[in-house]
């Protein structure tokens, strides 16, 4: 380690002394941990690759704290050349015009071509503004998917993993009897709330989403199918064929790593670091839907998080920022991020390059995420766009603890959610009024 | 008392105005922004912003959420100041009463006060973890299926006893250090006086303690509504969800992770508010009744 370390200290200081007249950027980030060192990678190998600049990437902790640094340093004319900026939070950002130079304008400025075909389907809108511009340049694109404990379905003498939740309710008592917990999720905002929308292809604000305006904007939690789910939910962790551990991400992961359950539901972007904690052979597959819901199967909404030029800086500057996108984007970068990590390739080549490799021969579970994702979409698939949206999420964890903690109805819970969310939504649009 | 003359006018001036600057620069001039900010609507970037009168202030006080959190406030801090004092106290008289080997049991009761707060919470979490923790499973030996982060009143409960845990050391030192500071004579003639040692306390100990629990009571409750932030931090793991929380928390989520700078600012004028009201009360009731030597 400390080796390492030196070693880094020695590149740097190398790369520095060797490109006095380079231009230095920062990018502000959210990630720690291993995706963290991978992010350092990427830097160290940007700067090698060229000379005309040098990025220096700097974590802020998590998603939440990135962008309150990234605003707070705006505020005060501090900001760096790149954020990143989690899905929850990018309504706040893209409200915000005057903050960011789009992605798209910055590339083809500096002289690149710019093709959103290149992308694949399923990242091309959610960081895009109502005409299809790239506001975001997606970066760590990840999606809810199933993770499949293969001992536990062995044991209980089932054949296959269950595609709909119709089929997960019939082998549910199987895994009960087996000793297993059958399900275990991770985040109930993200993988049942957002993505049951996207699964079901089902209006999640008024407004197209929220893409269309930001006044006037209605949450639509309270729609049937959605407290039909958390009903199930519900009734699934009162019979125990539904494990909940609290808000926490790791508290509810834990089991299923520990052998304890059938199947967890997890991020794509979980799969590196599973392959050396899970006790026992995994696989995964998509986030299952019910059937029984029209135009049910499509694809899920990109989760992660996107990079955000911010604008106050000088030409140079920016050139740098359009070459680090633009490096970014290229296949061997983005199969190498894709396989440290477990986040999903963003372009149709990288993907090429990937199954050409072999890499899904070797990880199957390491293409279920990006499948998922090219899944034909729907009209309600693309993406939402609300206003402060991270509290509307808080406001959302907080009653679906209630809901397991037997202190709420399910339909309670979702009239709360709506009236508080919705008056955030009305709060959030009289700030942007008088932009 | 000796009259100290300066020879200019402006001289005292110039010694305090140092001073001035920084209660000026860190607390007069924020406060005076965060009042500025709580009538306002504004968006994150700070492009643009909208007056909007008391309405932040309306939203707040009328929303049951906000409410319920500064309930559970009120009986975090009570329980916390008292239980902390009170088990303090025991201790340092305990402690001053031990003969033999007493450096190491004083050495024992105040090292937990070098932890900080975020360590705490995590050592704390440790024992209160649904998977691994100690606490937890002795609890279930009672019958008492814990869970710490999806019951509220769990929740609440390995909250308050970390908390406590950690404020107890605090409270030690200065206890103990009051003890210690009594005059021999008085406790001697006391003793001579009355036999009961419970009475002995209650009437002329206590009452001589009475300056040290006056501060340490002040102390205490800062540190449950504003100090005991990293033990909450820690033990909700970033996501409050139905947990129990302080105002301090709720200001910070809402400001520093919903971005809503006005409705934040709101309740940290609130919270101002709250400490003003409590510190004239303190003063003007409480401090009578304390008898300085």
């Amino acid at each position: 380690m400390i080796q390492k370390l030196a070693l880094s200290g020695l590149t740097l200081a190398f790369t520095a002394t060797s490109t006095l007249a380079a231009t230095d950027i920062t990018w502000w980030h959210g990630m720690a941990g291993r995706n963290g060192e991978v992010i350092n990678e990427l830097a160290t190998q940007f700067n090698a690759a060229q000379n005309a600049c040098v990025l220096t990437p700097v974590s802020k902790g998590t998603y939440e704290e990135a962008l309150a640094a990234g605003i707070a340093a705006f505020r005060s004319g501090d900001q760096p050349n790149i954020l990143q900026v989690f899905d929850a939070g990018a309504a706040t950002i893209i409200n915000a015009p005057k903050a960011v130079i789009p992605a798209e304008d910055l590339i083809t400025g500096a002289g690149y071509d710019f093709n959103r075909e290149d992308f694949i389907q399923g990242v091309r809108y959610f960081y895009a503004d109502s005409e299809g511009k790239f506001v975001g340049m997606p970066f760590n694109s990840s999606a809810p998917i199933m993770y499949i404990n293969t001992e536990a379905l062995q044991k209980a003498g089932i054949a296959e993993a269950p595609k709909t939740w119709e089929e997960f309710e019939a082998m549910a008592p199987k895994l009960k009897e087996a000793g297993y917990i059958p399900l275990v999720q991770s985040q109930l905002t993200w993988e049942f709330t957002e993505n049951f929308f996207s699964r079901h292809d089902l209006q999640f604000a008024t407004n197209n989403n929220g893409y269309d305006a930001v006044s006037g904007t209605e949450i639509r939690v309270d729609a049937p199918e959605h407290v039909m789910m958390y009903q199930k939910l519900k009734d699934w962790y009162d019979e125990g064929y539904f494990g909940y551990f609290g808000a926490g991400w790791s508290d509810n992961q834990k089991p299923f790593e520990e052998n304890k359950v059938a199947f967890w539901i997890g991020s794509s972007g979980s799969f590196g670091g599973l392959q050396n904690s899970a006790q026992m052979p995994f696989t995964a597959t998509f986030l299952p839907y019910w059937n029984a819901i029209e135009g049910a199967g499509t694809n899920s909404f990109i989760g992660g998080a996107a990079l955000f030029a911010m604008s106050g800086h000088d030409d140079a500057q920016n050139k740098c920022t359009a070459d680090f996108f633009e490096f970014l984007t290229s296949p061997e970068i983005q199969y190498f991020w894709h396989k440290s990590t477990g986040y999903v390739p963003i372009t149709e080549a990288a993907y090429e390059l990937a199954k050409e490799d072999g890499h899904y021969d070797r990880f199957p579970a390491a293409e279920v995420g990006i499948e998922q994702l090219m899944l034909p979409g729907g009209e309600w698939s693309k993406g939402y766009r609300m206003g402060f949206y991270p509290q509307i999420r808080e406001v959302m964890e907080r009653e679906y603890g209630r809901i397991f903690a037997g202190e709420t109805s399910v339909e309670d819970a979702m009239a709360t959610i709506k009236s508080e969310g919705d008056a955030l939504l009305a709060r959030f649009a009289k700030t942007t009024a008088s932009n | 008392m000796k009259r100290v003359q300066f020879s200019s006018r402006w001289l005292p001036y110039a010694f305090l105005a140092p001073q001035m600057a920084i209660i000026f620069v860190f607390f007069y001039w924020p406060s005076a922004q965060a009042v500025q900010s709580s009538l306002y609507l504004e968006d994150p970037f700070g492009f643009g912003s909208t007056f909007v009168g008391l309405d932040n202030y309306a939203d707040i006080l009328s929303s049951r959420e906000y409410l319920g959190i500064a309930k559970f406030t009120l009986v975090f801090t009570v329980l916390v100041t008292g239980l902390s004092l009170g088990l303090g106290l025991l201790l340092a008289v305990k402690a001053d009463a031990v003969l033999r080997g007493a450096h190491a049991y004083k050495t024992l009761l105040i090292w937990v006060y070098a932890v900080a707060p975020p360590v705490a919470g995590l050592i704390g979490m440790m024992f209160f973890d649904q998977h691994i923790g100690p606490l937890v499973r002795l609890a279930g030996v009672f019958g008492w299926d814990m869970k710490v982060g999806l019951d509220y009143t769990d929740t609440a409960v390995a909250m308050i006893t970390v908390s406590v845990w950690k404020q107890i050391p605090y409270n030690f030192i200065f206890f103990l250090s009051g003890l210690q500071s009594l005059p021999a004579s008085v406790r001697e003639a006391a003793f001579i006086d009355c036999r009961s040692g419970a009475r002995r306390f209650a009437t002329v100990t206590l009452p001589l303690l009475a300056p040290t629990a006056f501060f340490l009571l002040i102390m205490n409750m800062t540190y449950a509504l504003f100090e005991t932030f990293g033990v909450i931090d820690v033990i909700v793991k970033d996501k409050a969800a139905n947990n129990p929380i302080t105002l301090v928390y709720k200001v910070y989520m809402d400001g520093f992770r919903g971005n809503d700078l006005g409705g934040s600012s709101a309740q940290s004028v609130i919270l101002m508010l709250i400490v003003f009201v409590l510190t004239i009360f303190q003063f003007r009731f409480i401090e009578r009744r304390v008898h300085y030597g």
